[in-house]
């Protein structure tokens, strides 16, 4: 097994670890360094500037903004998300009534039909569905308010994306109806995995769906609920957040930056403004949000791992 | 749906599992039921609720694809009067999607391709040899699936541009490649260590060399950990949005999604919504085909990841 091994290992790694170094790797570091540089991106010219760009953005308004919409995505969109997944999925997979004959846990009825079909919204790409949204959201001819107009709530008509107040909540809806069907498929992956024996044990018991579902269901689902917790925070505060909002809202960032959040305003100041050093900074603040997120849902989270 | 509504005399109907083993007295019983009634017309009710959610935006674009564009603003949710298919022609030719179409399948065929020979390679060489640093070579690969992209993005655009790849389709196919590999190490690593030695140690044993072991044996081996990664693969590339928007500004070159946000932009001079109607249900239909087909391995490869 010896001979040629060596040639072997380098001949097959050196291409993808050469292409993962090159476009991955090294603009990470690359960026890190901009960072203290005053770099516009337009010349190749530049020179450190020490913390200049970190002191600038603590005094920057729209960066504040940026961060506080950035920390609302991550904390809500991953808690409105995760409930109604888990929801859905315990329904489905658990919250059936025994049929003659039957396993003893169960979906209710139709329930792979929800499957499916609660995860199209996944499959497309987040570009498409924020513009189908931007047009349903369209005060006047929009899909939604011509509902609001049908049920007889002709006086309620929202400017949806127009509305400094609303237009935040409006985006975030629209990353909720993408994901909610990844989780439910993730963890009724989960679920399956859980032995039948628990639950039947528990309805021997007398134990309802309530108690069955938090006794049994959430803590043995725990690690998949913090994993996908972690995943959800992570698409909320990068690409899937800059799809919709670049998309959806005008400006873009929203009327009076109502919906600018961290990676906009990254991809604004470097290829519009042409401040490419100020873009990494705040890249850098986005990175070191994204790490303190995790970090802090893995240790809030942290608990005896259960065996079974 | 509704036969746990009314109490049911009959214990094998009865909506209590445990109905048969039940010792205890009958008002105790009774309650449950009526408790487990009222919580069954909720459950089902949003389970249905939410299916209507996900469906009818997806079905208002279909059906609006099919107005024309008065009956589009007059009257958002009423039926065609006719099936206006003169959209999607004009869709197709005038407003460029088929371009967009040739294009996108291109820089996806072609990193797909990439993404698998070179995922696989990498992951075959770290799964199955032991050499230094193949730890950290490993955690390299995986680093990069938790940070933002975003921060990469402005050295990136600098980095390709300056190997003359801006705008071009093999240039996207590299970075696409080079952003697709994390998750597909990750996952065919694991699929690897899954697979048994002892018959790639009879082939080296039989003189053939290690790459062809490789090719002729581990991979096709590998088949069904190569579907769900390349679906999983292809769900993402076809639906990329943020890299193309930063690397690939000419209009020429434009993917699906790049391709029908800049449709959307121009519309508000030209003013045809059915055109662009027509054009976001067709880049809908490929993948919710696709997933239709592969529903099975779709779920599997998006959840690998996140259960591990």
């Amino acid at each position: 097994m010896q001979h040629g091994k060596y040639r072997f290992i380098v001949g097959f790694l050196a291409l993808p670890l050469g292409l993962y170094a090159l476009f991955v790797v090294w603009p990470f570091i690359q960026s890190i360094y901009y960072s203290f540089t005053d770099w516009t991106g337009l010349s190749p010219e530049f020179k450190m500037v020490g913390l200049d760009n970190y002191r600038r953005m603590l005094d920057d308004e729209i960066f504040w903004k940026s961060l506080q919409h950035s920390l609302i995505f991550a904390l809500v969109l991953p808690l409105v998300t995760i409930s109604l997944a888990l929801f859905f999925s315990f329904m489905i997979n658990v919250g059936g009534r025994k049929r003659r004959g039957g396993p003893v846990v169960t979906g209710v009825r139709g329930s792979s039909f929800y499957k499916i079909v609660y995860f199209f919204p996944q499959v497309l790409s987040i570009a498409i569905v924020a513009l189908l949204f931007a047009f349903a959201y369209n005060p006047d001819s929009g899909a939604i308010n011509s509902i609001l107009r049908g049920i007889g709530l002709g006086s309620v008509q929202p400017l949806w994306l127009g509305d400094p107040s609303l237009a935040l909540w409006a985006v975030m809806a629209v990353l909720v109806w993408s994901t909610v069907g990844f989780f439910v498929v993730l963890f009724s992956a989960g679920m399956a995995s859980i032995p039948a024996d628990l639950y039947e044990a528990a309805l021997l018991d007398g134990a309802g769906r309530a108690s069955t579902f938090f006794r049994i269901t959430l803590p043995l689902l725990w690690d998949t609920v913090q994993s996908g917790w972690v995943y959800m925070g992570i698409l909320a505060l990068g690409a899937e957040s800059f799809a919709v909002v670049q998309i959806m809202t005008t400006g873009p960032g929203g009327p009076d930056y109502s919906t600018t959040v961290m990676v906009l305003y990254v991809y604004q100041k470097a290829f519009r403004d042409g401040q490419a050093a100020y873009a990494t900074t705040i890249g850098v603040a986005l990175l070191v949000v994204t790490l303190a997120f995790a970090a802090l849902v893995m240790r809030l989270g942290r608990r005896e791992r259960l065996e079974y | 749906m509704k036969t746990t509504e009314t109490p049911a005399p009959v214990p094998a109907d009865s909506g209590t599992p445990v109905a048969k083993t039940d010792t205890r007295g009958g008002p105790a019983r009774k309650e449950k039921k009526k408790e487990g009634g009222v919580l069954n017309v909720f459950s089902h009710g949003m389970l249905i609720l939410w299916a209507f959610m996900v469906v009818m935006p997806l079905l208002w674009a279909v059906m609006t694809s099919f107005k024309d564009d008065s009956a589009i603003f007059n009257s958002p949710w009423a039926l065609p009067d006719k099936l206006h298919f003169d959209n999607w022609s004009r869709a197709w030719t005038d407003a460029n999607m088929s371009d967009y179409f040739l294009n996108t399948i291109l820089v996806v065929a072609g990193s797909l391709i990439g993404t698998l020979v070179l995922g696989s390679m990498a992951a075959y060489v770290l799964a199955r040899f032991d050499f230094p640093g193949n730890r950290f070579i490993y955690f390299l690969f995986i680093g990069g699936m938790s940070f933002p992209i975003m921060l990469a993005l402005v050295p990136l655009f600098y980095v390709v541009n300056n190997m003359g790849l801006l705008n071009t389709i093999h240039g996207l196919i590299l970075v696409y490649i080079a952003y697709s590999l994390p998750f597909t190490v990750f996952f065919l690593t694991a699929f690897f260590r899954t697979l048994p030695t002892s018959v790639a140690e009879a082939a080296f044993v039989d003189g053939a060399s290690h790459s062809r072991t490789f090719f002729q044996i581990m991979l096709p081996m590998a088949k069904p950990g190569l579907i769900s990664v390349g679906i999983f693969n292809f769900l993402g590339q076809w639906n990329q949005y943020m890299l193309p928007t930063v690397l690939n500004t000419d209009p020429d070159k434009r993917v699906l999604t790049q391709g029908l946000v800049q449709l959307a932009a121009s519309q508000g001079y030209k003013g045809d919504w059915s055109g662009l109607f027509a054009g976001l249900v067709m880049a809908m239909i490929p993948v919710l085909v696709a997933y239709i087909i592969f529903q099975r391995q779709v779920v599997a490869g998006l959840t690998a990841g996140a259960l591990k």
